[in-house]
């Protein structure tokens, strides 16, 4: 699954620590989600549209969709 | 990583320290500090089951701990680790039993086996989601 992670960490001027904070799981996690070898769960992917604002289908993109 | 992993990873680490010192008098001490005294040895074999217990759950506290990813990682280690053990564990035995091997099947190689399979997928699959 594609996303826009690493883009909207970027826009808002967080290291992959301060988004890993903020989400309470480890850098490493952040890390594996932005590389697209790790996809998040629903809580989780509804924390990160929470922090972000925006709706989860603009953060993620199912690609066989 | 943050504190509350390093909390249960220093935890986790403790229990089984004490866990190993635990075994460690209950299988040497009647060769070296008591002899053949059958209370003794009930006792300390209790203790050890008894600190095995809070290492098991000193275990769980650690592995709720950690996130969905790391969860996900310690699951699949474990799970390989369980199945490489049951199948080579059977063998193993099988062997034993059917005079196939010369020596008795001991459970000390099965524990090196379960810890070094544990160690090897756990590194690969943390390289993997590196």
């Amino acid at each position: 699954m594609k996303n826009r992670l690493k883009v909207l960490r970027a826009e808002n001027d967080f290291t992959q620590a301060d988004l890993a904070e903020k989400l309470e799981v480890s850098r490493q996690t952040v890390n594996a989600i932005e590389t697209g070898k790790y996809d998040p769960s629903l809580p989780l992917a509804f924390k990160i549209a929470r922090l972000f604002g925006q709706p989860i289908e603009q953060i993620f993109d199912d690609e066989a969709s | 990583m943050n504190a509350t992993i390093k909390r249960s990873i220093k935890n986790l680490a403790i229990w089984t320290a004490a866990w190993l010192v635990s075994t460690a008098i209950a299988v040497f001490g009647p060769i070296l500090l008591w002899e053949s005294n059958t209370l003794l040895s009930v006792i300390f074999i209790l203790i050890n089951v008894a600190v095995g217990l809070g290492m098991v759950l000193a275990n769980i506290r650690h592995l709720l701990s950690l996130d969905e990813m790391l969860q996900k990682i310690q699951l699949q280690a474990m799970g390989i680790t369980l199945g490489v053990t049951l199948i080579a564990g059977i063998a193993y035995s099988i062997a034993d039993t059917t005079n196939v091997i010369s020596q008795d099947a001991e459970i000390s190689f099965l524990v090196i086996l379960m810890g070094l399979t544990y160690i090897t997928t756990s590194v690969i699959l943390n390289k993997k989601y590196e």
